[in-house]
């Protein structure tokens, strides 16, 4: 394209942190950063999560204390947050695998498929949310 | 390399295909992790109950052992890739980046070295 022909409208590169509230991402790129904001999440949370599993694998009487610190109404949303995290990770992963294989890449597609990962990560959050908190 | 431009003048110092080698590491890790998720789903899901014989009971297999262990080193150098593309975005002084670098190597070992002793300890 000539220098000439480009429209004169707005660029937004490099965006702010402040600029983040009013600026309008697309589906795909939401759930490309909620895949970013899930990984790092898990990254952070890696400690918390080994400490369950030592807790529930080294013997019946630290199984029975995560079991006690697993019922906390706390630990539980961080259970949960984590939960979230590895739903949102799981699905935005499979959709970048069969990206990576040049499948869906057109704007419609691509937003369709950011549309499945959340129509299917949401639930199924909302699902371990209900099980966490005993609703079944 | 058959042609050796690593050395002189003419040395390669940047191009593409550097970073392919951990984008393709990437998504082979991932596809580990995908595949050990179902396998650790169908096994809880099929156990009857969630007891501690059971739970401790799995992990009791070296075959087990192995396979989570060969998974939690996928899951840490995914991460180590993942988490270094963040630092590349947003954090420009090379100082500090090199900080947190180091600082996601040094936390991704030491997770890796609990992970191990965590497992062999069932």
């Amino acid at each position: 394209m000539s220098e000439a022909a480009k429209p004169n409208r707005p660029q937004f590169r490099n965006i702010h942190i402040t600029q983040l509230g009013s600026y309008r991402l697309p589906l795909a790129g939401l759930v490309s950063f909620l895949h970013r904001v899930s990984g790092l999440l898990m990254f952070l949370l890696l400690p918390f999560i080994l400490f369950l599993l030592d807790k529930s694998l080294v013997s019946e009487s630290s199984f029975d204390y995560f079991k006690g610190f697993t019922s906390n109404w706390f630990v539980k949303l961080v259970i949960l947050a984590l939960s979230w995290a590895y739903l949102h990770h799981f699905c935005a992963g499979i959709r970048h695998l069969i990206m990576d294989n040049h499948i869906g890449l057109d704007k419609v597609s691509a937003r369709k498929s950011a549309a499945g990962v959340l129509v299917i990560s949401v639930p199924l959050a909302l699902i371990v949310a209900l099980k966490l908190f005993g609703a079944f | 390399m058959a042609d050796n431009n690593n050395i002189g003048a003419k040395r390669l110092v940047v191009g593409a295909h550097y970073g392919l080698r951990d984008w393709l590491a990437q998504r082979l890790t991932a596809v580990v992790m995908a595949i050990y998720t179902v396998i650790l789903l169908v096994c809880f899901l099929t156990a009857s109950n969630f007891s501690y014989d059971g739970w401790a009971g799995l992990f009791s297999h070296q075959w087990f052992k192995l396979v989570t262990f060969a998974t939690l080193m996928s899951l840490f150098f995914h991460a180590w890739v993942g988490v270094r593309d963040i630092w590349m975005d947003y954090v420009k002084p090379v100082g500090i980046r090199l900080v947190l670098q180091v600082a996601t190597i040094l936390w991704l070992v030491g997770c890796a070295g609990w992970a191990a002793q965590i497992l062999w300890r069932v």
